[in-house]
């Protein structure tokens, strides 16, 4: 299936553990350091650097891009370090993360409840994934270097849902499909 | 004595920083490939499948396999007839650490201050280094990047004696499977038994530099390693975490005497990026 972004309700409503998407158009880039960051903003009263209504987040810290490329090989970061920020982040509209790994009870309870989805992305196929990349901004917190928020404009950028709305978990499903006993 | 000059470690460590950033090793290709024809999971051939075309993507493109590009470990073994001139030898390996990951286009992952300002030291600086002095008068270098994902997945249990065998498969297979898909599975499960806390964990490590699947030559340590691997396999975890039979690429298990009353079980996972590169001076 493939998604454009920002994600409406509808959108996520078609969202299904399993299904594998290719997702189009601007995504954000934050990992651990951007994401204390932006829970100190939104302790202190003050807006985020994006308007996260209806956006993606994609845990990333890529490496340093070659002249003439817009990004280095990015891959994504293990997105249970998010778990303590991201229900905030779907309070304040937030409709989509993309990393890999499981996420905890209460990140998904959250999903359901603000109607988003977590997506995962094949870590380690770094290179590969830098070619679904067209273009990439630094828009905040520039001194973190590779922790840095940015923006990205992606093509067909492929994902696969992990959790959606409806309580299905990829990794769980996928799991007991194929474990065997001794 | 054989002289040996800081120059030519600071090169060295720089050259071997890149390419082993680029390139995946020959025996850890061939465990991808078997690994495909073993998957019976459609999603989970598709993922080995990519991990196969990323490989030739970032060599061909030169470009970093992954984007965690680690903290730099580095092993040393010195020999005991060599002469080291012209600089200080963690500085050498410093600098070609700062020097690979700079004009190699590598992330720089390392922060100071660990538990409160953790800023980024900008050069991949300090490596964790670690020095053996053996015979001869050469210097083998080998460069490890450790991915914080799969790093982060380590776990270190003091075993009753009492435990055994089984207690040993028992924590490992407990650790792989609570890690699920965070370490980027397939694995290699590094795992070191005896010694104290450190020396176990120092073994797990050092494990992962082993040949992709080669087994112990102690027959019954080679035992124990199919046994885990099975077990593991079992999980059901797959590729990437989406479900599958190929778990773990292989499990290298070494072994160190230990305490009368101690059994030390270390594991270290390695994600399916398994880069390490070594150079002989």
């Amino acid at each position: 299936m493939r998604v454009t972004t920002p994600l409406t309700d509808e959108v996520i409503e078609k969202l299904h553990a399993g299904d594998k998407v290719t997702i189009t158009g601007t995504i954000y880039v934050g990992r651990d350091a951007a994401h204390k960051r932006m829970m100190e903003a939104l302790d202190k009263g003050e807006p985020l650097p994006f308007d996260p209504q209806g956006q993606i987040i994609y845990y990333m810290g890529p490496a340093p891009a070659k002249p003439g490329q817009p990004i280095g090989s990015a891959g994504p970061t293990t997105s249970y370090r998010l778990d303590p920020y991201t229900p905030r982040l779907l309070a304040e509209g937030l409709k989509g993360m993309m990393g890999k790994g499981n996420r905890s009870q209460k990140v998904r309870e959250a999903m359901q409840k603000y109607k988003a989805v977590y997506f995962a992305v094949v870590g380690g196929a770094a290179a590969l994934i830098a070619k679904r990349i067209k273009s990439a901004q630094v828009i905040a917190y520039e001194d973190l270097g590779p922790e840095a928020l940015r923006r990205l404009e992606v093509e067909d950028f492929p994902a696969i849902v992990v959790n959606d709305i409806y309580g299905g978990d990829a990794y769980e499903e996928g799991k007991t499909r194929y474990a065997r006993t001794a | 004595m054989r002289e040996i000059g800081y120059q030519e470690i600071v090169d060295t460590v720089a050259r071997l920083s890149m390419e082993v950033n680029y390139y995946l090793g020959d025996d850890l290709l061939a465990a991808l490939r078997r690994a495909k024809e073993e998957e019976e999971s459609p999603l989970g051939r598709e993922v080995l499948d990519q991990i196969l075309e990323n490989a030739q993507v970032a060599a061909e493109e030169q470009m970093p396999l992954c984007q965690d590009t680690g903290m730099t470990v580095i092993y040393l073994e010195l020999g005991q007839e060599v002469h080291l001139v012209g600089g200080d030898l963690t500085e050498a390996v410093n600098e070609g650490v700062r020097r690979g990951y700079e004009e190699g286009y590598l992330r720089k992952s390392v922060v100071e201050n660990p538990f409160s300002a953790r800023m980024n030291t900008k050069d991949n600086t300090p490596a964790v280094i670690h020095t053996e002095i053996v015979p001869g008068d050469r210097l083998k270098i080998t460069v490890l990047p450790k991915g914080g994902g799969s790093e982060n997945m380590s776990y270190l249990k003091m075993l009753s004696p009492a435990a055994g065998r089984q207690g040993v498969i028992d924590f490992v297979v407990e650790s792989v499977h609570k890690s699920g898909a965070n370490p980027c599975p397939p694995t290699i499960v590094g795992v070191g038994i005896g010694g104290t806390a450190d020396k176990a964990m120092d073994l797990a490590k050092r494990s992962l530099l082993r040949e992709v699947g080669a087994p112990h030559p102690d027959p019954e340590v080679a035992e124990l390693e199919g046994d885990i691997l099975e077990a593991v396999n079992r999980l059901g975890i797959g590729p990437m975490g989406f479900g599958g039979q190929v778990t773990a690429l292989a499990v290298h298990v070494d072994t160190f005497p230990t305490h009368i009353a101690s059994l030390p079980v270390a594991v270290n996972l390695q994600c399916h990026s398994a880069r390490h590169k070594s150079a002989v001076l």
